[in-house]
């Protein structure tokens, strides 16, 4: 944990800005430059740079679920996205669209947190290892 | 609705532990209705295929790579069907009342039922790649079942061989059938057989052969690889009975009599599957008379059950295989029956040493009952099926002509009298013993099993024109043509007939005459004694010490070396064929006065590196560093390339946190603790001479043509097809989501990894 009240101050501006612009960037993906995966590792580097201005504890409190949780729960949606074409009898992943949504986004969500979900359990693991 | 079969058994498994939480009592009986109604779905079904029409099914999977969810239900596939879900519903009932109590049963439950998915998958699938798949599924819900008791040390062991000999095992399967799809062009079973192809006439026949032995041989632990067989009986009794004596180790069968069509009938499958079968049947004769513990008794009587079972497809002829098919269902019927049967009788009196036990009958009289119906079925006793089924083997050996075969069926029919009588008259009918004092019957979950199975081998017997539909056909499966099999009770006065007079005078001498056989075939078993456990350990040994040098060797906990061992591995290779294949062409290039910001840039990266270079701690190297990393994201925005840009910039970003925090818990440098002048120079030229190898690899692709054709595809189909008009974000999420599907689970693995490695070095039970 950094004793810094310029990093402190910022942090706490700057995380929720962060979530909403890595969920922009995650939304406009599909027409725009960004995705699940940059928007994931903006998200990540939100609560990277919270742990590291107030600690790690801090930053689980602000997350609520556990890195390993969201990380699985990501992958989950995203082998479960491909599996909506099972009625249609399409192949495995083909895409479904209703209106503007599909699949792929459902898909590019599950990226999302599975990249939050892998970075943030290896911070926790990084930063544990010291703090404790 | 194959599919919706296996799909509904899944989706039991993953509510078992939920539902037993919530109804300790009543879990098993409501998850036991899930295979019974499956198996009553399949029965509704025997009519239609046993007049000859099998049923289809296919769903599609990967069509790109040929891969098909297809299902296919002949005779063979729903003989075992409707034994695997109808054994699995009582099974599932016994295992709810004899773990009563136990803190992981729900566990069990989903185990056993995932278990029983992936076996239904096994032998409905028509498709290889799905049967294989299959296959692998369960070899891995059996390795977690036999290591149920995993405080266990010697379950552990166990469970770790079985999987490693069957899954080794299903490596060879998936050899093998890839060469059948490669040789006959088609890939799915009802295709192969019906394209005409003849695989056995295929230069690659021998190859297909021996892998598919390999993985029959392994999975239904033929002689050499039934070693693991007796050791998995450490597994909880509801697990012998089920993947132990009807189900797994009978997949290999399965997988012999579904290819004999398509790949038997020749003369090294002959030799191949009677001798390995011939020996197999010996053996475990032989080691059933000599065993005490019931458990051990009935599993290896079941490696003789199947080796004879193997040897019938061996020898192949018409009645042969009309035998496989009446054997594999008195089999499994009795063997099923018994191994509860034996579990209930450890479970009320607390001991499976026969030596142990007597006058069990006034105790737990009903529980009683059903083992000597089952055992009276094993003996080949009239009027039960085991007595039909043995009677059509005999048969089919005397009207061969095949006398070295029947002197085998013989002494293991004879083997079979006595181990049922050692089952059923000591432990019952002998002298009251200590354990029997407090021996109690089982509740209704423990006895239905027993009861419905060896009520079902009376039934068959006395009723023999019930299983003779569904038994004919799976006869004319095995064969792949019209066999026309009849089943009586009685046959008349016939050599067979003969044949089952002589096993039961023989069996019964055995049985009398227990004590100097037994010291006989020790005296025997002394000679040809391989211990096969201390080879496995022997050859277990050997891997890791081979894989510790190796990995001793390469990494050695040095990153510095990981890092020069890469580097060079990669320069050589890459230097190597850019110099061998000449592809080295230099591009006309011009510097115009656009490129001005670019050129910056590039002074600005090479800033970068020269502070790195000359950096005094490991905090100010990396922020160089960072300055090239930042330039590169530069780059890329400004060249069009944005998406790869700003990932670019999150990486670094990132990379820059990790490192700060791994930072924090290295020592700092100590002052003028330099490298030695050689290994600067040498990792001086590595670096340098890799940067030069990529560079001149950057500038020779620069000097191709660039292929346009992809990017036209992406772009023309990108917002037709896929409804984004991000090219980039389309490829990943959609034509290539497959890929990032795999690529997202190795960021999975890898963050996990990280995870438990940190929490590893901080020692245990401090789990966050």
């Amino acid at each position: 944990m950094m004793d810094s009240l310029i990093l402190r101050t910022g942090v706490r501006i700057l995380l929720p800005l962060m979530l909403l612009f890595s969920i922009f960037i995650l939304w406009r993906g599909h027409h725009e430059p960004g995705g699940g995966f940059v928007g994931g590792l903006i998200c990540a580097v939100g609560f990277a740079l919270h742990a590291l201005a107030f600690g790690i504890d801090a930053m689980r409190r602000v997350l609520k679920a556990d890195p390993r949780t969201i990380l699985g729960a990501g992958l989950l949606l995203g082998i479960l996205s491909g599996f909506i074409t099972v009625p249609t009898g399409e192949p495995y992943m083909t895409a479904q669209w209703v209106g503007g949504l599909g699949t792929p986004v459902l898909f590019d969500i599950g990226v999302y947190l599975v990249v939050v979900g892998g970075v943030l359990a290896m911070v926790c693991a990084l930063m544990e290892e010291g703090g404790a | 609705m194959i599919l919706t079969a296996i799909l509904v058994i899944i989706l039991a498994a993953a509510v078992a532990p939920t539902l037993h939480r919530v109804l300790p009592a009543l879990s098993h009986w409501l998850l036991a209705l899930v295979p019974l109604s499956a198996a009553c779905w399949f029965a509704t079904l025997v009519p239609g295929v046993a007049a000859g029409v099998p049923v289809l099914e296919t769903t599609r999977w990967a069509p790109s790579l040929g891969i098909a969810l297809s299902f296919r239900l002949d005779g063979l596939s729903l003989l075992f069907a409707l034994l695997i879900c109808g054994i699995g519903a009582f099974i599932t009932l016994y295992s709810g009342g004899y773990l009563r109590g136990h803190p992981r049963q729900g566990r069990f439950h989903l185990f056993i039922l995932a278990f029983m998915a992936a076996m239904l998958g096994l032998v409905t699938a028509d498709d290889l790649i799905s049967l294989f798949v299959f296959w692998e599924l369960t070899s891995i819900t059996s390795f977690m079942l036999i290591g149920f008791n995993h405080e266990d040390a010697r379950s552990r062991r166990s469970a770790i061989q079985a999987l490693l000999v069957t899954g080794g095992g299903g490596m060879a399967l998936l050899a093998a059938l890839v060469l059948m799809g490669m040789a006959s062009g088609h890939c799915t079973l009802s295709a192969i057989a019906a394209s005409g192809v003849d695989l056995r006439a295929h230069a690659l026949y021998p190859a297909m052969l021996v892998l598919l032995l390999l993985a029959a041989f392994t999975k239904s632990a033929q002689v050499p690889f039934h070693f693991w067989l007796p050791n998995a009986m450490d597994a909880p009794t509801p697990v012998s009975a089920y993947l132990h004596s009807a189900t797994m180790v009978k997949a290999g069968v399965y997988l012999l009599a579904r290819l004999n069509p398509t790949l038997g009938g020749t003369e090294p499958w002959f030799w191949a599957l009677t001798i390995a079968g011939g020996v197999t049947a010996l053996w475990g004769s032989a080691m059933a008379l000599r065993s005490t513990d019931l458990k051990k008794i009935l599993a290896y009587t079941t490696l003789m059950a199947l080796g004879v079972l193997v040897l019938l497809i061996g020898v192949g002829s018409d009645g042969a295989l009309k035998a496989f098919a009446g054997f594999l269902l008195a089999h499994s019927l009795y063997k099923g029956a018994l191994f509860m049967g034996a579990g209930s009788v450890d479970h009320g009196s607390g001991t499976r040493e026969v030596g142990d036990l007597g006058g069990l009958w006034r105790k737990m009289p009903v529980t009683g009952l059903f083992i000597a119906l089952a055992a009276l079925s094993m003996a080949g006793l009239p009027p039960f099926f085991g007595f039909v089924a043995k009677e059509i083997v005999y048969d089919s050996a005397f009207s061969n002509e095949r006398y070295l075969v029947l002197a085998v069926l013989l002494l293991a029919n004879s083997a079979m009298v006595a181990a049922a009588a050692t089952l059923f008259l000591k432990p019952f009918l002998g002298a009251p013993t200590r354990a029997a004092a407090h021996a109690h019957e089982g509740g209704l979950a423990l006895l239905a099993g027993p009861a419905a199975l060896a009520g079902l081998s009376l039934l068959f017997g006395l009723w023999t024109a019930l299983p003779q539909g569904l038994l004919a056909a799976t006869a004319d499966a095995v064969r792949g043509a019209p066999l026309g099999l009849e089943l009586h009770l009685w046959h008349g006065v016939t050599p067979a007939l003969g044949l089952s007079a002589l096993t039961l005078a023989l069996g019964a001498v055995l049985f009398l005459a227990l004590a100097p056989v037994k010291s006989l075939l020790a005296g025997v078993q002394k000679v040809t004694r391989i211990d096969h456990d201390r080879a496995w350990d022997c050859l277990l040994n050997l891997v890791e010490v081979l894989a510790r040098g190796v990995t001793g060797w390469l990494q050695n906990g040095i990153l510095t070396r990981y890092l020069t061992l890469t580097f060079a591995g990669m320069l050589a290779l890459l230097g190597s064929t850019l110099l061998l294949r000449g592809g080295m062409s230099w591009p006309g290039m011009t510097l115009s006065v656009g490129d001005g910001l670019g050129l910056a840039l590039a002074v600005l990266m090479l800033a970068g590196t020269l502070g790195a270079l000359r950096a005094g701690s490991r905090m100010a190297a990396i922020l160089s560093l960072s300055v090239n990393g930042l330039s590169v994201a530069l780059f890329f925005l400004l060249y069009g390339a944005p998406d790869v840009g700003i990932t670019q910039l999150m990486v670094e970003t990132l990379t820059a946190i990790i490192l700060v925090l791994v930072l924090a818990r290295l020592p700092f440098l100590p002052a003028g603790a330099d490298r030695p002048l050689p290994a600067k120079l040498l990792h001086a030229a590595l670096a340098i001479g890799l940067g030069a190898c990529v560079t001149a690899i950057m500038l020779s692709i620069l000097g191709q043509p660039l292929p346009l054709d992809l990017s036209q595809f992406f772009g023309d189909t990108s917002w037709l097809e896929a409804h984004g008009r991000n090219v980039v974000n389309v490829i990943l999420v959609d034509f290539r989501g497959f890929d990032t599907l795999g690529e997202i689970t190795v960021i999975a693995a890898a963050g996990l990894g990280v995870f438990a490695l940190m929490k590893a070095r901080k020692g245990q039970g401090n789990r966050p």
